[in-house]
């Protein structure tokens, strides 16, 4: 197994269970990205409740909470404690290459031999940086999300954040309130209510059965690994951080960041149907909700139906910004992370450098991979997404094992 | 509603099957695009489109399209043809229009009519060179669509929306494009 974050951790136990001989290479300490590779004030987008991993889950008394950091990487801390999993700290893999039948993993400490190898080494382990940030103008500083910690860090005057899904709004939300003015760039995004007719979001996704659409039962599974993730943040009061709630403390919105040129960034001008698509998609999503309340006649468990305002946007937004006229300090790429397998020697990567599977099984008997958008199932990312499908992959590398 | 019913003049399953295969093969996606425009008198120009490259070679249509455009007679001009502006905007809703359809197409919705009427506003204090701070083009474009289909008023948005996300004329008229003019 590489990586000792809650996938890598489940899928230990369902070994464990299943009697299989394993180890868990880990570079850093266990939950290492939920350590070193977040911002101060994140936390889960899920409620406590919903962190189900094989033979544990939540413990306290707020299950309807969202953990923060401290508090998530302890949750994992304890189960790798809880299940006794064979973690291997500080041991950075270097290369996974095949030899015969088996894997050769050499690591910065020493060489393993596997028959079967788990790759869980994380969907966020690289920023994204579109290739234009290098042509920012001198004197703006250009960070990227996975370097932001915290307001502080970044200079006086205006930030310009590019991305809309939960780190750009919970970070232009945050950084807003410090006193630098936010200009936020909005692309593609899923707008979700935090609550709704009473109850998390996240209890109608699990209720209404959305979290566990199967990956071979969707039209365009491609299509559904690409959806931008939500746009949510965990918030103590049940409310929902959205355009609206943004503009709402005054940020500004321009549309996607499409160009850069002699300091003066270019917006598309398709911010209103960036909007209209993305109200009419949590529409649907809505829909789907009030249709299964009354297929099951939960109607009476919940509040009535409602519907959010529709997401206000300006009527002419600027299409160019002179970023150093505006007073723009800093550009802060909310544009997405990817994966790290520049170490897999292993023929399983498509043209573009992205790893090819069926549900998490590759084209390379015994290897298989965990953690990632939609592998199995829509909630596959999420901590509780690793239960069942290191329950499906086990057995699928336990049949493996015994040929 | 039957997929079997359900008929706009799109061959969905060709369009699906197109781009399964180009998946597989993304160098056969490789399009490109021509029109030759020869000035005629004045600010009068006639323009043909005939071949075009795509799918790894040279295609070749049935006939030769030509369009004339000039400019109308308060400018001076003989009004020949529409205004280069208006094919812009001609492009535009022609593009969303057969997104529309085909949109429509593959969700099963059955289009009775499709119309749009186009609006482009421009201060032509910026052709004119009259003010630097106002632009050449456009201020904004505004399309309206009308449209009868079997499908509630969310679904028809839904259409009119997806349609603008898989747009090439939308994308070109929003976002920057690099363009390079040379002189044989």
């Amino acid at each position: 197994m590489v990586g000792a974050g809650h996938a890598g951790l489940a899928m230990s136990r369902c070994l464990a269970v299943r009697g299989i001989d394993h180890v868990v290479l880990e570079r850093g300490e266990v939950a290492n990205s939920w350590r070193t590779e977040r911002w101060d004030s994140l936390r889960l987008l899920t409620p406590n409740w919903q962190s189900r991993l094989p033979g544990f889950g939540y413990e306290g008394d707020d299950p309807d909470g969202f953990r923060d950091m401290t508090q998530t990487v302890a949750f994992l801390q304890r189960y790798a404690e809880v299940i006794s999993a064979p973690v291997e700290t500080r041991t950075t893999v270097t290369s996974i290459r095949r030899d015969d039948e088996d894997y050769l993993v050499t690591t910065d400490r020493g060489e393993w031999r596997a028959r079967s190898v788990v790759l869980a080494s994380g969907a966020c382990n690289l920023a994204n940086v579109p290739k234009v940030a290098d042509a920012l103008p001198d004197g703006i500083a250009s960070v990227h999300s996975f370097d932001y910690r915290n307001p502080d860090q970044l200079p006086a005057g205006g930030v310009l954040v590019v991305g809309a899904s939960a780190t750009g709004t919970q970070l232009g939300y945050e950084i807003h309130k410090s006193g630098r003015p936010v200009t936020l760039a909005v692309g593609e995004h899923i707008r979700v209510p935090r609550t709704y007719r009473g109850r998390d979001l996240m209890w109608w996704m699990d209720n209404a059965g959305v979290h566990d659409e199967r990956w071979d039962e969707m039209d365009d599974i491609n299509r559904a690994r690409r959806v931008p993730s939500f746009q949510l943040t965990g918030t103590d009061d049940g409310s929902t951080l959205d355009l609206n709630a943004v503009t709402d403390i005054g940020v500004a919105l321009v549309g996607r960041f499409a160009g850069l040129v002699d300091g003066k960034a270019q917006f598309s001008g398709s911010l209103l149907n960036q909007c209209a698509l993305s109200d009419l998609k949590m529409n649907r999503l809505l829909n789907s909700f009030d249709e299964w309340a009354a297929e099951v006649g939960a109607d009476a468990d919940v509040e009535p139906s409602h519907r959010l305002d529709s997401t206000r946007v300006p009527e002419k937004p600027p299409l160019t910004l002179k970023l150093a006229e505006a007073g723009i300090g800093t550009v802060l790429w909310c544009t997405g992370y990817r994966p790290d397998l520049s170490w897999l020697e292993v023929d399983v990567l498509d043209r573009k450098g992205r790893i090819c599977h069926e549900g998490g099984v590759t084209s390379s008997p015994g290897l298989y991979l965990m953690g990632m958008q939609f592998l199995r199932r829509r909630k596959s990312a999420l901590i509780d997404g690793a239960a069942d499908d290191a329950d499906d992959l086990s057995e699928h590398l336990a049949a493996y094992l015994d040929g | 509603m039957s997929e079997a019913t359900v008929n706009n003049g799109v061959n969905a399953d060709a369009l699906v099957a197109a781009r399964e295969a180009l998946t597989e093969a993304p160098q056969a996606a490789q399009f490109n695009w021509r029109a030759s425009c020869e000035w005629k008198n004045g600010t009068h120009s006639h323009s043909t489109v005939e071949g075009f490259f795509g799918l790894g070679e040279e295609q070749k249509r049935s006939k030769t399209f030509a369009f004339d455009a000039d400019h109308p007679e308060i400018f001076a001009s003989e009004d020949l043809g529409a205004t280069p502006v208006e094919y812009v905007l001609v492009g535009l809703a022609s593009c969303l229009t057969a997104g529309v359809a085909a949109i429509a197409q593959y969700r099963d919705i059955q289009l009775k009519s499709v119309k749009a009427t186009i609006e482009g506003d421009m201060d032509i204090q910026g052709i004119l060179g009259i003010d630097d701070e106002v632009r050449n083009g456009f201020d904004g474009i505004k399309v309206t669509y009308e449209i009868d289909a079997d499908a509630g008023r969310d679904d028809i948005e839904a259409l009119v929306a997806q349609s603008q996300k898989r747009s090439a004329v939308y994308d070109i008229v929003t976002n920057p494009t690099a363009v390079t003019v040379e002189v044989k």
